[in-house]
């Protein structure tokens, strides 16, 4: 691998409209955070598609691993108890 | 586990249409194949901006100079998303850079042919973006999230880019006798290295039965060329141009177009390096990757000094 002049890697969310949260678009690269902005703009609101930009360095970004969903995600797994439709409630009761 | 359950768990996923993410183990050859095929794809939409950026200065009016500055601004878009697709996969964007800069990596071919007059621009869009929309449409649901991804955001702006190619097409069949003559003539030069946009025939092409059961390519080469054409011919009506291939003819029986052979060794030549641009393509992609070298270094410079200057004044504060 050769990357040692190559502009950092930058991951680009992006709030469609006010009131939605912001979603990942993809990643650019570029030297610093005010530039990652501004490609963001370039590369992925050519369309309006945004209303607020982040940007966050690729290295920052900590995953679950997916090879450990099993025992990651195992606590919820018996708990439907959680989830509305668990629970019988007699006709008459309309709106619960 | 093992890797022969790894192996396993990765089969029942691609069976069952799951999508695959980058942290998630996948067989080697699985990865190479998509990496050579999403870089492909991008240096196809760096270099495809070449042929059209050099009519922008001679657009013959500002909407029409608008319209291919965004369309050419839009493949550069296109290739950004697939290359930061390719990455997910573990190889650096230099490396990719310097694979096509090498001459190592292979661009689609079309874009290695000349844009002689302004009646190009319409070919280009209405059949080499057409037949682009034909090949991505269906990647948009393969196997791997974000080639998927990338290409949804892909297709959903190619469609502009045929509608104006096509419109150009329209002004000009609708125009003088020399407007029209132009049109066709266009027609006639890229008819043919459209078709073989598609690839190489099915029982020529061994990757492609790996490839659709990994969900890396959804249709046949000759199947979607079998599509591009049946619809391209009623578009060509539209236009009143006569499609260059005196065999086409159509098929009750299949409910298709049978149309004539296609050279294939002139595909060959072409991406053998032997094509009528392939040497001024690369040339001016890399000239420009050169010349553009003290800026990107000059970035990083300050971005470096900024960084220093921030941390100097967080010890001091
Ligand atoms: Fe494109
Ligand atoms: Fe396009």
């Amino acid at each position: 691998m050769n990357n040692k002049n190559e502009w950092p890697l930058w991951e680009v969310f992006i709030r469609s409209k006010a009131g939605l949260d912001h979603k990942h678009a993809g990643s650019l690269h570029a030297a610093d955070e005010k530039m990652a902005i501004e490609n963001a703009r370039d590369v992925y609101t050519r369309r309006q598609e945004g209303v607020s930009i982040w940007v966050v360095e690729s290295k920052h970004i900590h995953a679950s691993d997916p090879d450990e969903s099993g025992s990651l995600y195992d606590p919820a797994n018996d708990k439907i108890y959680r989830h509305p439709t668990f629970y019988n409630l007699p006709e008459e009761v309309k709106y619960m | 586990m093992t890797v022969h359950s790894f192996q396993e768990h990765f089969d029942n996923l691609i069976d069952r249409e799951i999508t695959i993410e980058p942290k998630d183990w996948m067989p080697d050859d699985y990865r190479k194949t998509l990496i050579r095929q999403i870089s492909q794809h991008a240096h196809s939409e760096i270099i495809g901006m070449l042929p059209e950026g050099n009519w922008i200065t001679r657009a013959p009016s500002l909407r029409r100079k608008s319209v291919l500055l965004a369309k050419v601004q839009d493949e550069a878009g296109h290739g950004l998303y697939l290359y930061s697709a390719a990455e997910t996969l573990g190889v650096t964007r230099d490396d990719l850079y310097d694979q096509l800069h090498s001459g190592k990596a292979k661009y689609s071919s079309i874009f290695n042919y000349p844009t002689l007059t302004w009646a190009d621009m319409g070919a280009i869009g209405w059949l080499v973006d057409g037949a682009a929309i034909m090949n991505q449409v269906p990647l948009c649901r393969t196997s791997y999230g974000p080639y998927a991804r990338a290409m949804v955001r892909v297709c959903k702006e190619e469609s502009f880019h045929q509608r104006q190619g096509f419109e150009i097409m329209l002004t000009l069949s609708k125009g003088t006798e020399v407007q029209r003559k132009m049109a066709q003539d266009a027609f006639n030069r890229w008819w043919w290295p459209s078709l073989m946009m598609f690839g190489p025939p099915d029982a020529e092409s061994p990757h492609t039965e790996q490839s659709v059961r990994w969900r890396i390519k959804r249709m046949t080469n000759d199947e979607l060329r079998q599509k591009f054409i049946d619809v391209t011919v009623e578009q060509a009506k539209i236009l009143g141009l006569t499609v260059p291939d005196k065999n086409l003819k159509w098929n009750e029986e299949r409910g298709s177009y049978d149309s004539g052979a296609i050279n294939w060794e002139e595909f060959w030549n072409v991406v053998k390096g032997n094509g009528p641009c392939n040497k001024q393509r690369l040339e001016t992609r890399k000239k420009a990757w050169d010349e553009g070298k003290w800026v990107r270094d000059a970035a990083m410079a300050n971005a470096e000094k900024r960084k220093q200057r921030k941390e100097k004044a967080a010890q001091a504060a």
